[in-house]
Formats: structure tokens, C-alpha cells, sequence
């Protein structure tokens, strides 16, 4: 199947996916909720990760059922990464059923097959031991050790470190309470990072030698690919927060959002939201069709684009609606918070331009 | 319809109609007839009634085969905006006269609609159309005609009544380019060819049998033919790295000595905008698939017209002096081509052609108006002409 064959709309299964997490998150995921986060009370994120994983059953969309999973694919991701984004929600998919989860794909041992399960039935929890912004592995010495700006280790019951070995890079599942995981007060309190400080021998081989690489290369590049669908997801629910309220808001008498100045910024905005829609929906496609090469430079060409998009859209959200877009109160911030991070965490749009470049031959 | 029906469709005629022994023009009216023209047309004129997603197929099938084809580049205006308005508002008369010699390329076409003093405001146009027994006398001036010179038939707008707001007294027509009221002359532009022309139109007459649509419907088969427009100029499927970029992409290849860290990350910009438009425009052709183009199609445009004009503008940069020079072809002497061609000729020549891609088909800042109120429902301009009788409103 060549590129521009790839399934760019949702199909009768995807819509159904989407309104049933959308509905989810509208009832349980109110951002008067989302915003105690950056007070200090995280108490959301386990209750909505245990509806999301557990009952609704999507932390095993990416593992096949031969592992216990539901055997779907990166387009299923993509369509609950962008309702995710959408509502900011402070769950860890992206970090366990999509990074850690495509890490242990592939080649898990036999622990990290049960640990698959684990993960797909919800019950587990993991995380990628990397240094945010993570666009390449980085393995540890199998030496006690500290990592910094760990994304999701908070919310994980296992960690998944990767280790230097004479054979190649080993990937290691360190149980969290074997580690000493410091919280950080981080730009975005909806994907909290913390500090890990442990030692690889606690852990037991999930991933061996011959496959390690592969596993944590795959693991950020589906981390890089379905990021590109939350952040399409945050970009439109910018869009039409603002659009919304440019409707109702009144100044000198009118509709503000009668102005042609304010209405080019938004025709501007809807075109780049609709590029980026397309653009994620492609990469989580062709990481869905398992060609590594196509994989990569959609994903590249993804990031590259949603990162900037997502920024562009919450900066716009906060311009245009005034005075209340600055307001702890008015959730723009939190979206705003959210796009800046997550531009930066798998890789700034401007590395993945350099490493598409390198795939094309410019 | 599978794709493998239509294949075997395709096999089939093929095994009647060798392409080595039939005669070109034959093949192409046979085709027609086949119903392998355009195959998401109805069946009987030219098409299956099937889905659009099986075009690109039938056209790989034939040029397979070496089949002859319809010189579509001659007639952009006719494939891409005439025949789905005369599809979508002729009568059974009309797509049996008009459609086959369109498709076949037998006759050329041509677009009457911008005028000296209506270009974003179409609807403001002068051009009039007065009934004469069972014909239209037409007298008034259209401009930016592109292949007039070269057209049979044109697609018209003009006013058949100033007594009512501007929207409501226009009525579409299709013109005969042969009458002797129709004059022609080239109009000279920055590349210094004349793609386009002015037309004088002086005592033209229509049949009203050559009447698209009801008397006052002019409006709304115009926007029809404009939403096909958009499509066709913003929304062509493409490869990666086909259309403009693949052009600039083969520049900065050719150009070593000159590439430097900032030009490239400024292509690699340009190369993901371009993915990023194909695809867009790969999922507005799926949504497509079957119906209209609506005002989506003024997102894709204004991104084409964006991206081109950067993409060109680089493609002189990165020459260093070859684009300082323009010499390919004629340069700067005045030549009447035969096809509008936004990737021919010499980067000179695509960079200033490229500056029409913002203007023509709808401004970039009308376009943008079009997104904000049709597709985001934000307010409409102020229109102080909206319920005035056209005759009253100042020019």
C-alpha cells in the first residue's frame, strides 16, 4: 500500500471509539478537576487512568491478542490521543500503552510477556526510564543512577530501564517501589515528570540484548508518531473553544468575531488543524502498516508539523479571547501548558526537519 | 464497484478497441461512451456512477496500455470546472450536446466571469444579457481569461436584472467563443507571456437553450463552478514530493555550492507544508469521494497558494546567480502559450507565475473570509450593497 493510500478519515469503528472516550472524558474529565493538578492534588489521574485502562479497556489497543491484548492498531491510538488532547486528560496512556508497550513489542522475554498482559488488561502500569526531551536511546550503566524529567514514572508500577550490556542494550523492568521517584514541578502538571533514581540489577530482562534497541527506537518513535494526535487534539479544542467564543463576545457593539482580523487568524488556524489531522492520521497509519522507513518520515513530517501546530493553537486561544485567556480560572492555560511541553518532550520540530531530511536526501 | 470490476471494464474495451488500430478520436468518443471517461459521472454521460476513488486507476490503465489521451492540460477549464457545472445543472439536452466533445477535447473551453470592475465582488458584474425572442444579446467586458485564444465554448456569467440585488439578477450561460460579437486580446502579464486575455463581448447571441440553470440562478451555479475551481487548482493528487517541491527539492540537489544550514531547514519547512497539504488534500479527496467540493476547498487552495509561492521564491535562492537570469525559452518576449503551466519554463518564470496563485480562483483574503463564515460560521462582512437593487449601488 503506497502512502497516500492510507485511511486518513475515521471509519465506523473509529467514530465509535472516539464518542465513547469522548463521552468518558466529558463526564469525568471537567477542567475545574484537571486544574488541582497544578495545586498539588493529583488525585484525577489514578480514577480516570483505571476508567480509561480498565473499563473502557485501551491500554491494550497496541498489544495483539495473542498476548492478551485487544489487537488493534497505532489508527485506534491515534483516535484516543486525540480526544486525550482534547481534554487534557492527566492519564498516562501515551507513556505505558503506547511507549512502554511498543517497547517491550518488540521481542519481550517471558517476563515481558506477562508483563504485556499486565499492561493490557490495565492492571499494570509502565514507564521508559529517559531524560525528556527523549529522541534517542540513551541506555544506563547497570549502575545505580539517576535520570531526570521522567515522563509518566509517577503514574507507573514498573519502570523500564534500558541497559548498556556487552550484547547489545538489555531492556530491564525495575518495580517503582525499588526506586526512588521524586515529583517535579513541571511546566505541565497534566503529564508530571519526576526524578528516578534506581538500580538496573532490581529489575528483571523484559526486552534481551538482540532486541533492546529496537524496542526503545520504536518505543519513541510511536511515542513522537501518536504524540502528533494529541496534539491535534489540543490544537482543535483551541480552535473551537476560541471560535466559540469569538461568537458570543461583544465589543464596540458587535460580535468580536465578526472582525476580518480576527477572522483570517482563525481561517488560518482551522487550515493548519485540518493539515495537522491529516498529518497524524498518516503517521499513526503507516506505523499501523509496519513499513519502518514510510513510518519514520511520516512520523517525522507529524512531529515536525503538530508540534509547532499545537503551540500556534494554544497561543492563539490565549490571544484572542482576552484577558480571560490569561486566568488560572479559564482552562486555556492548561492546553497552553500542555502544547509547549509536549513540543519539546519527544524531539523539537526542528530535529525531527533535520532527521526527515536525512531520510530524503536534503 | 470494485477496482477489480472497473479493470475488467477497462481489459474489455481495451480487447474491442486496440489502441494500435483504432484511430485516436474514435478511441476517446468510444471511451466515453463506455462509460470510462470520468467514471464518477452518471452513467450515459461518460461515466459509471461510481466512486471517484477509481479515476486514478482507469487513468493508469489506459496510459498502461498507451491509450491516446485528452490532452487534459488543454483543458483544464472545461474537464475541471465546466463539466461538473453542466453536469450538476444541465438539461438532458445540454450534457448530451456539451459533454462528449468537452471530455473528448473536441472543444475547448474557457471561463467568462471576472470583469474590470468585479473581481472579488463577482457578483457585482456588468455584463448584460437582455432576452430577444429565444435568444440572449450579451454586451460587456470579462478579463483574466485564461486560453480564451484558444477556446470554443465559454462558461458566462452576466446580469439579466439590474432591478434586484446584486446575487439575485445574474444568470449563467455557455457562450459560443466563435460568435462574431466575441473579441479577443491578449493581456500582457509580469512573466511577459500572455496567458490571459480580455474579451469584449458586443451583441453576443445566446440561444436560451445554452442557458445553465434558471433564469437569476447565475449565483448559485457560479459558486458551484468556483468550488470545482478551488478544488482543481488546490487539490490535485500528487506523489510525495511531486508538484512544485519536487521541483525545488531537485534545485537544492543540482546546487551543492550553494546549499547552507538555514536554506535547508527552510526547504525542509517547505517539504513538510507540502506533505502536509498532499495529504490534507488526500483526505478532502476521500471525504469527496462521492459529492461536491464545498468551501473545504478554500483551505486547500490558500495552503497551495502559500506553499508554492515560498517554494519558488527559495527555488531562485538557491540557483545563486542562475536566478538572476531568465533565459529559458523566449524570457521576457511576449508569447501566447498553449496551457497554463504553474511548474513549466524556468524558475524565473514559476516564481512570478506563482504570484497569480493567491489572486486567481479567489483572493487568499477572500478565501479566507469563505473558511471563517461558511466553514467556522463566524459573522459575515458588512455588506452595504446585500438588499440594494444592483442598479443603485455606487461604481
Amino acid at each position: 500500500m503506497s502512502a497516500a493510500e492510507v485511511e486518513l478519515l475515521d471509519n465506523e469503528l473509529d467514530a465509535d471509539l472516539r464518542a465513547t472516550v469522548r463521552s468518558f472524558l466529558a463526564e469525568r474529565c471537567d477542567p475545574a478537576e484537571v486544574v488541582k493538578a497544578y495545586d498539588g492534588d493529583g488525585s484525577l489521574t489514578p480514577v480516570l487512568w483505571k476508567g480509561i485502562a480498565g473499563e473502557l479497556g485501551l491500554a491494550g489497543l497496541l498489544v495483539p491478542e495473542s498476548y492478551g491484548g485487544a489487537g488493534a492498531s497505532a489508527r485506534e491510538a491515534a483516535v484516543v490521543l486525540e480526544e486525550l488532547g482534547r481534554s487534557v486528560a492527566p492519564v498516562p496512556f501515551l507513556t505505558s500503552a503506547v511507549v512502554a508497550t511498543s517497547v517491550l513489542l518488540a521481542g519481550p522475554t517471558e517476563a515481558g510477556a506477562d508483563l504485556l498482559a499486565g499492561l493490557a488488561s490495565g492492571e499494570r502500569t509502565a514507564a521508559l526510564v529517559v531524560p525528556l526531551p527523549a529522541t534517542a536511546a540513551q541506555p544506563l550503566e547497570p549502575v545505580e543512577t539517576e535520570v531526570r524529567s521522567v515522563a509518566g514514572a509517577l503514574e507507573a508500577d514498573t519502570l523500564l530501564v534500558p541497559v548498556a550490556t556487552p550484547d547489545g542494550v538489555e531492556v530491564r523492568a525495575v518495580p517503582a517501589d525499588q526506586a526512588q521517584i521524586t515529583p517535579v514541578s513541571s511546566l505541565d502538571m497534566t503529564r508530571r515528570l519526576a526524578d528516578v533514581r534506581l538500580d538496573p540489577a532490581a529489575g528483571e530482562v523484559v526486552v534481551a540484548a538482540e532486541h533492546g534497541a529496537d524496542g526503545v527506537r520504536s518505543g519513541l518513535l510511536a511515542g513522537a508518531a501518536l504524540m502528533a494526535s494529541e496534539q491535534v487534539g489540543v490544537a482543535q479544542w483551541c480552535l473551537t473553544t476560541t471560535v466559540d467564543y469569538l461568537k458570543v463576545r461583544r465589543q464596540f457593539g458587535r460580535i468580536v468575531g465578526g472582525y476580518q482580523a480576527l477572522k483570517h487568524r482563525l481561517a488560518d488556524l482551522y487550515t493548519s488543524v485540518e493539515g495537522g489531522g491529516a498529518a497524524a492520521r498518516h503517521a499513526a497509519g503507516a506505523l499501523a502498516l509496519g513499513d519502518v522507513e514510510e513510518a519514520e518520515i511520516a512520523t517525522h513530517v507529524a512531529a515536525a508539523y503538530c508540534g509547532d501546530l499545537a503551540v500556534t493553537a494554544a497561543e492563539e486561544a490565549v490571544q484572542l479571547h482576552g484577558g480571560i485567556g490569561m486566568t488560572w480560572e479559564h482552562p486555556a492555560h492548561l492546553y497552553l501548558k500542555r502544547a509547549k511541553a509536549d513540543q519539546i518532550a519527544y524531539g523539537l520540530p526542528g530535529l525531527h526537519r533535520d532527521r526527515l531530511g536525512t531520510l530524503v536526501d536534503i | 464497484m470494485t477496482p477489480e470490476d472497473i479493470k475488467r471494464r477497462v481489459e474489455e474495451f481495451l480487447a474491442e478497441h486496440p489502441v494500435a488500430t483504432t484511430e485516436p478520436s474514435a478511441f476517446l468518443h468510444a471511451r466515453y461512451r463506455a462509460g470510462l471517461a470520468w467514471v464518477a459521472f452518471p452513467e450515459g454521460e461518460g461515466g459509471l456512477g461510481v466512486s471517484r476513488a477509481l479515476q486514478p486507476l482507469v487513468n493508469d490503465l489506459f496510459d498502461a496500455a498507451g491509450a491516446p489521451d485528452n490532452n487534459p492540460r488543454r483543458n483544464g477549464i472545461g474537464l475541471g470546472m465546466a463539466a461538473p457545472t453542466i453536469l450538476a445543472y444541465g438539461t438532458p439536452e445540454q450534457k448530451a450536446r456539451f459533454l462528449e466533445p468537452l471530455w473528448c477535447g473536441d472543444e475547448i473551453w474557457c471561463q467568462l466571469f471576472s470583469e474590470p470592475g468585479a473581481g472579488s465582488d463577482l457578483a457585482g458584474l456588468a455584463t448584460r444579457a437582455v432576452l430577444d425572442g429565444d435568444e440572449w444579446v450579451v454586451n460587456g467586458q470579462k478579463v483574466w481569461t485564461s486560453g480564451a485564444h484558444n477556446a470554443d465554448f465559454a462558461i458566462l456569467v452576466a446580469r439579466t436584472d439590474p432591478d434586484v440585488p446584486k446575487h439575485r439578477g445574474l444568470t449563467y450561460f455557455l457562450c459560443d467563443m466563435h460568435d462574431p460579437g466575441v473579441e479577443v486580446r491578449p493581456l500582457r502579464q509580469i512573466t511577459g507571456e500572455a496567458e490571459f486575455n480580455e474579451v469584449f463581448l458586443t451583441d453576443v447571441r445566446i440561444p436560451d437553450a445554452h442557458r445553465l440553470g434558471a433564469v437569476g440562478q447565475g449565483w448559485e451555479v457560479a459558486n458551484a463552478t468556483l468550488n470545482n475551481e478551488r478544488v482543481a487548482i488546490g487539490g490535485a493528487a500528487m506523489p510525495r514530493e511531486g508538484g512544485m517541491l519536487g521541483v525545488v527539492a531537485e534545485s537544492w540537489r543540482q546546487h551543492p555550492d550553494q546549499q547552507t544550514p538555514e536554506l535547508r531547514d527552510r526547504l525542509l519547512k517547505l517539504w513538510v507544508e507540502s506533505e502536509v497539504a498532499r495529504l490534507t488534500g488526500a483526505r478532502l479527496r476521500q471525504k469527496l469521494a462521492v459529492g461536491q467540493p464545498g468551501p473545504e476547498g478554500s483551505a486547500m487552495k490558500l495552503t497551495f497558494a502559500k506553499v508554492n509561492q515560498q517554494l519558488t521564491g527559495l527555488d531562485l535562492e538557491l540557483r545563486g546567480e542562475e536566478g538572476l537570469r531568465y533565459e529559458d525559452g523566449e524570457g521576457w518576449t511576449m508569447v501566447r502559450p498553449e496551457h497554463v503551466d504553474f511548474g513549466g519554463r524556468d524558475a524565473v518564470y514559476r516564481y512570478l507565475r506563482a504570484k497569480g496563485n493567491s489572486i486567481e480562483g479567489g483572493t487568499s483574503e477572500i478565501l479566507r473570509n469563505i473558511v471563517a463564515e461558511r466553514v467556522l460560521g463566524l459573522p459575515g462582512e458588512h455588506r452595504v450593497d446585500k438588499d440594494v437593487a444592483w442598479k443603485a449601488i455606487p461604481r
